[in-house]
């Protein structure tokens, strides 16, 4: 490696309910990204004509999110006409790919600065409304064993054994600890507000968190996926997992990460670009890395994906201050603590997105700059941060503070 | 007593009567809490069977308080955008009682008036004259805040609701309804509640008939929504057609457009609070505050007879007579006809009278064609126009005016024969453009009698009149010509005499800066693009064609034989490029051949090669910014010192007859109030660095600072 690929800020929008009665629905794709970048400008008085690209994720590239919308973020930022821009869609990775991808690029020397994040406005673009093969195309669903996530998910808990409150209890604590941590003023620093065009503010702060959650209320919720269980996808699943007679449904919205609109925006660059723009490093990317496992159970990937990152670094798991694992789903979370052996008391520090919710396509970026915070907030060093993906595919990547 | 009157009757309906303070209801401060506490009161009531929203006002409802809206700044925007949230919640609640709500529509319901209307299940409206509907925010700079843009995008589509929105097209009843926008017409203002009452009471068991049509299960907005194909198709086509025309100097329609396709894609009530957001932001911008500044405020004054004298009885013209058939008689005859006054077309040939009425013939026809007119009203028209080569036809007229060649001897001539011919204290004008009008007036035995009124090229379709009073005009003559430009529905500016009045000196301005910028080897179409990019109608060069330098070779010719020549600055370099072009090489303009341009057969026009052989050098590079202010702050500062000097008596005079007379671009609000959101201390700074850069023509006239030390703007 020629160069090492520092992490100069990283932010996000705060996180709203991605329906029509949400926050953020009202505001366009285009204009969530470019409030970040124009906030990355205006803390540093960036030179931005030096960024090479912006690289965004998203999981839902169509209509208004379609045809590129990092360079169309770029631009409606104002940005240098000679910045490029280039969406990636890796599924729910898309925010942390675009992170690794922009880490590889100025690791490689071939690009010196470049704002690496996502966008996803699950209100405005819902979930799916880009098609696929996955469930769409019958011949390739059934040739391939597919499942919908969630009963993916409920079969990991039948594996493990994760009872309902198992996974509920995740649950609340995941609600506690985004609700304390907000409240705390410790996403202060990274969550920009997003505001209208006269300056008037939209949303200050995440609001999608419920902080009165209780095992009661999650005890009340029904099973989300029991009925694509009934519809034959249980059969599916449980033809490959055969050691099972029944998928235990343990899944519900409270446990489950939330659809909400945001974005996130992470600074990544050479030593040069710091020295040039006179910005300071928070930390680096150490390594990173991307994997597939059993496409039906979907959602198995990140603990081999965690260990995989730490062959790359030559670390091990001591080695490791602070892990944050997406709550796509509690069992996802769950399965991953217990692949790598670590607690939940430095797992997930302050609650995931089954509280903040999951912007699919940012969500990547916005593990970033929770992570730089709470390292700083401690005064820890290194952070793994992974994520399940569809297609069985699990993303990790470390950063450290320099 | 002011307000809301809230009437029950026997059957359960209950009346809304508005009858605010003044005039006319509007969106007033009191508006919104009596409005809530209505709605309250309705939401509390029992047994109600319906509602009906009526005016006590000869307008139903006459729309935002602009005053107020003009006034609102990034420190109150907050503040603005809860109370238009406010205003739209309530309409909501009104829309959304469990009953029918009918709206009784008088009068004009316009802008805020018309949005009322729309909250309501059923629009009933009378069919007459005075009532329009519409939207006319966007003619403001400003959009339809309290719910219009995405009720009409629910009600009409957004096809059909385009030219109401980004046009603020304004309809009579008829077509209102035929568009969609209210439901029936009635013939007499006195049935309007009783068959509001009839449609609520016929409608008792239809839930439908409480629930507008976007609150129903399954609703589709007409023509669909921004994933329909069709429509999808349209949407990127919407840009560049409004670009056309606005040329990105207009941010209302931007925005409208915006928040109108935002309610292709999000849910109703989202849409309500984007488009609060986009008036929030329109009535910061400067150009909003610039239109209302002059398209409202000071349009009213002017129309109004601001600078008409007030003790003067009103002067109507019974009989005008128009010297002179040429391209401005024949027009000046047609618009007199139109207001039904009697005219005397008059031309040293008997034919050449003949041939001028025949202009009004054409454009009379052209209406009936269209079903505008009918033949018979046609064939009223013309007999108001009796062509002449007699003086003896001209006994009686109450007016003159003489539009012949701008040559003093002749003028003279003219009112000696003619003036005797005036009934008794009859009025004779001048519609000259460069002949100071109390010189003409030395040939006249009554001079108090004597004014200047400037007619525009093509005169039936231009809105102004610059009336010019020169040293001995008196006050019944001023009066006279307002109230005659009034009766031909024009819009009279009333300025003192100088050399080219107000327009015409101003105007001047933009057509020499264009011819300097070609004589510094600026690229002839880079010079007119950017004159176009200010928001002039054409490029200098383009329109000086048009002028003809032909006319503007005579007009220096004649000041400088008259001793006028460089009054206002040195134009020496000017007249001598202008006598190369048309002594030189025969190039009087698009009418005689050419100018700039070459025009050929088909429409098209190509740059004349010997001007650019000549003149262009790629090596002369200028700012873009540079070329734009100098087209523009030449006539802003011209019309500074038409202020300052007194040629200009009000700051409205300059600022409508900027707009409706030069083309001034409509962002600025007019020449003069440009400089108002411009910042004075800006505009005296950009003043200086041009002045520094490119003469001192661009010297900041002193009229400005002196304001700045006032602490005023101009007003």
């Amino acid at each position: 490696m020629t160069h090492n690929a520092y992490i100069f800020e990283a932010v996000r929008t705060p996180r709203s309910k991605g329906k029509k009665d949400g926050s953020l629905h009202e505001v366009k794709p285009v204009d969530l990204g470019a409030g970040l970048l124009r906030a990355i400008q205006s803390r540093h008085d960036l030179d931005t004509s030096y960024v090479d690209d912006v690289i965004f994720g998203c999981v839902s590239p169509i209509g208004e999110q379609g045809a590129d919308i990092a360079k169309m973020i770029a631009q409606n930022a104002e940005w240098d006409e000679s910045v490029a821009g280039v969406q990636l869609d890796r599924f729910c990775a898309s925010g942390l790919e675009a992170v690794n991808t922009a880490a590889a690029k100025i690791a490689s020397g071939w690009d010196d600065l470049i704002v690496a994040g996502g966008v996803e406005c699950m209100s405005r673009v819902p979930m799916g409304s880009s098609g696929g093969p996955m469930g769409n195309d019958p011949g390739f669903s059934l040739r391939t064993g597919f499942v919908p996530q969630g009963v993916g998910a409920d079969m990991i808990a039948t594996i493990d054994g994760y009872s309902r409150e198992d996974v509920d209890s995740f649950a609340v604590e995941s609600q506690r600890r985004a609700a304390h941590a907000r409240d705390s003023g410790w996403f202060d620093r990274s969550v920009v507000p997003v505001y209208d065009e006269s300056g008037l503010t939209i949303l200050e702060r995440d609001d999608f968190i419920k902080p009165n959650t209780t095992l009661e209320i999650l005890g009340g919720l029904k099973a989300s996926f029991a009925m694509h269980g009934d519809l034959g996808f249980d059969d599916i699943i449980l033809e490959k997992y055969n050691d099972y007679d029944a998928v235990n449904h343990v899944h519900t919205p409270g446990n489950s990460s939330g659809i909400v609109d945001g974005s996130s925006a992470v600074l990544v660059g050479n030593e040069q670009a710091g020295k040039d723009l006179n910005l300071t490093a928070r930390g680096r990317v150490v390594a990173t890395a991307c994997l597939a496992t059993d496409p039906t159970i979907m959602l198995a990937g990140p603990g081999p994906s965690a260990k995989k990152c730490l062959e790359k670094a030559g670390l091990g798991v001591d080695d490791i201050d602070l892990w944050e694992i997406n709550e796509a789903f509690a069992s996802v979370a769950l399965r991953y603590m217990k692949d790598l052996g670590i607690s939940h008391d430095i797992t997930n520090v302050v609650g995931g997105a089954i509280a903040m919710g999951h912007p699919l396509g940012a969500t990547g970026g916005c593990l970033v700059s929770t992570m730089l915070d709470e390292l700083e907030r401690r005064g820890k060093k290194r952070a793994m941060l992974s994520l399940c993906v569809a297609g069985g595919m699990g993303i990790s990547t470390i950063i450290e503070r320099v | 007593m002011s307000g809301f009157n809230y009437e029950k009757d026997g059957d359960g309906i209950v009346t809304i009567t508005m009858d605010m303070d003044g005039p006319v209801n509007s969106m007033s401060a009191e508006y919104g809490p009596m409005m809530k506490a209505t709605v309250d009161r309705l939401e509390a009531e029992s047994d109600l069977t319906g509602v009906v929203i009526a005016s006590a006002k000869k307008t139903f409802f006459a729309g935002g308080d602009l005053k107020m809206l003009a006034q609102v700044t990034s420190e109150t925007a907050g503040e603005f955008f809860e109370g238009c949230e406010a205003v739209k919640a309530d309409l909501r609640r009104l829309e959304r009682l469990p009953v029918p709500v009918a709206a009784a529509i008088n009068g004009a319901a316009l802008g805020g008036g018309l949005e009322i209307c729309l909250a309501c299940n059923y629009r009933v409206a009378w069919d007459d004259k005075s009532v329009k509907l519409g939207l006319p925010e966007v003619t403001l700079g400003l959009l339809p805040g309290g719910g219009g843009i995405v009720r009409m995008i629910h009600l009409l589509g957004l096809m059909a609701s385009n030219e109401f929105l980004l046009e603020g097209k304004q309809v009579d009843p008829a077509r209102a309804k035929e568009a969609g926008i209210i439901h029936e017409v009635v013939a007499s203002r006195d049935e309007l509640v009783g068959l509001a009452k009839a449609w609520i009471l016929a409608n008792k068991d239809n839930e439908d008939a409480a629930v507008q049509p976007w609150d129903r299960k399954g609703h589709k907005i007409p023509g669909g929504n921004a994933n329909t194909p069709s429509l999808a198709q349209m949407i990127p086509a919407a840009a560049p057609m409004l670009i056309k025309k606005t040329r990105g100097l207009l941010p209302a329609p931007e925005k409208i457009l915006d928040v109108a396709v935002s309610a292709l894609r999000v849910d109703f009530d989202t849409a309500l609070r984007i488009e609060s957001r986009g008036l929030t932001y329109l009535v910061q911008t400067a150009v909003a505050k610039n239109m209302i500044n002059t398209f409202f405020f000071q349009l009213n004054k002017v129309n109004g007879g601001a600078s008409r004298p007030s003790d003067v009885e009103p002067q109507a013209t019974k009989k005008v007579g128009v010297l002179g058939a040429g391209m401005m008689g024949q027009g000046i005859a047609y618009v007199s006809a139109m207001a039904g006054i009697e005219v005397v077309l008059k031309d040293i040939d008997k034919d050449a009278a003949i041939k001028g009425k025949g202009y009004s013939e054409k454009l009379l026809q052209k209406r009936v064609d269209k079903g505008r007119m009918t033949a018979e009203k046609m064939q009223e028209v013309l007999a108001l126009i009796t062509p002449s080569a007699d003086n003896a036809d001209l006994e009686g007229c109450d007016l003159i005016i003489e539009a012949v060649f701008e040559n003093m001897t002749l003028k003279h001539k003219i009112t000696k024969e003619t003036e005797p011919c005036l009934a008794e204290g009859g009025v004779w004008g001048s519609n000259t453009s460069t002949l100071p009008i109390t010189e003409l007036a030395e040939a006249s035995i009554n001079p108090e009698n004597f004014i200047g009124i400037h007619f525009f090229s093509p005169v039936d379709k231009m809105p102004l009149v610059e009336i010019i009073c020169g040293e001995q005009t008196g006050d019944v003559a001023l009066a006279k010509a307002f109230d005659f430009a009034r009766q031909i529905r024009k819009t009279p500016i009333v300025v003192n005499d100088s050399l080219g009045f107000f327009t015409s000196r101003t105007f001047a301005t933009y057509l020499e800066e264009g011819a300097r910028l070609v004589m510094e080897g600026l690229h002839p179409i880079k010079i007119d693009n950017l004159g176009k990019a200010i928001g002039m109608p054409v490029g200098p060069l383009t329109i000086q064609d048009e002028v003809s330098q032909e006319l503007s070779r005579k007009a220096q010719a004649t000041w400088v034989e008259l001793g006028y020549a460089d009054r206002f600055g040195d134009q020496s370099q000017y007249r001598d490029f202008i006598d190369w072009m048309v002594l030189e090489n025969d190039r009087g303009g698009r009418h005689h051949g050419g100018g700039y341009y070459d025009y050929h057969a088909d429409g098209s026009k190509t740059l004349w090669p010997v001007v650019v052989d000549k003149y262009y050098k790629p090596e002369v590079s200028l700012a873009d910014e540079d070329v734009k202010d100098r087209l523009l702050f030449r006539q802003v500062i011209e019309a500074l010192k038409c202020l300052e000097s007194g040629v200009l008596r009000t700051v409205a005079d300059g600022n409508v007859g900027s707009i409706m007379g030069i083309g001034a671009p409509v962002w600025t609000g007019g020449f003069i109030q440009f400089v108002n959101t411009y910042g004075l201390d800006k505009f005296i700074a950009r003043c200086e660095e041009l002045s520094a850069a490119y003469g001192d023509r661009f010297d900041p006239p002193a009229i400005v600072a002196e304001k700045l030390a006032a602490g005023e703007n101009f007003s």
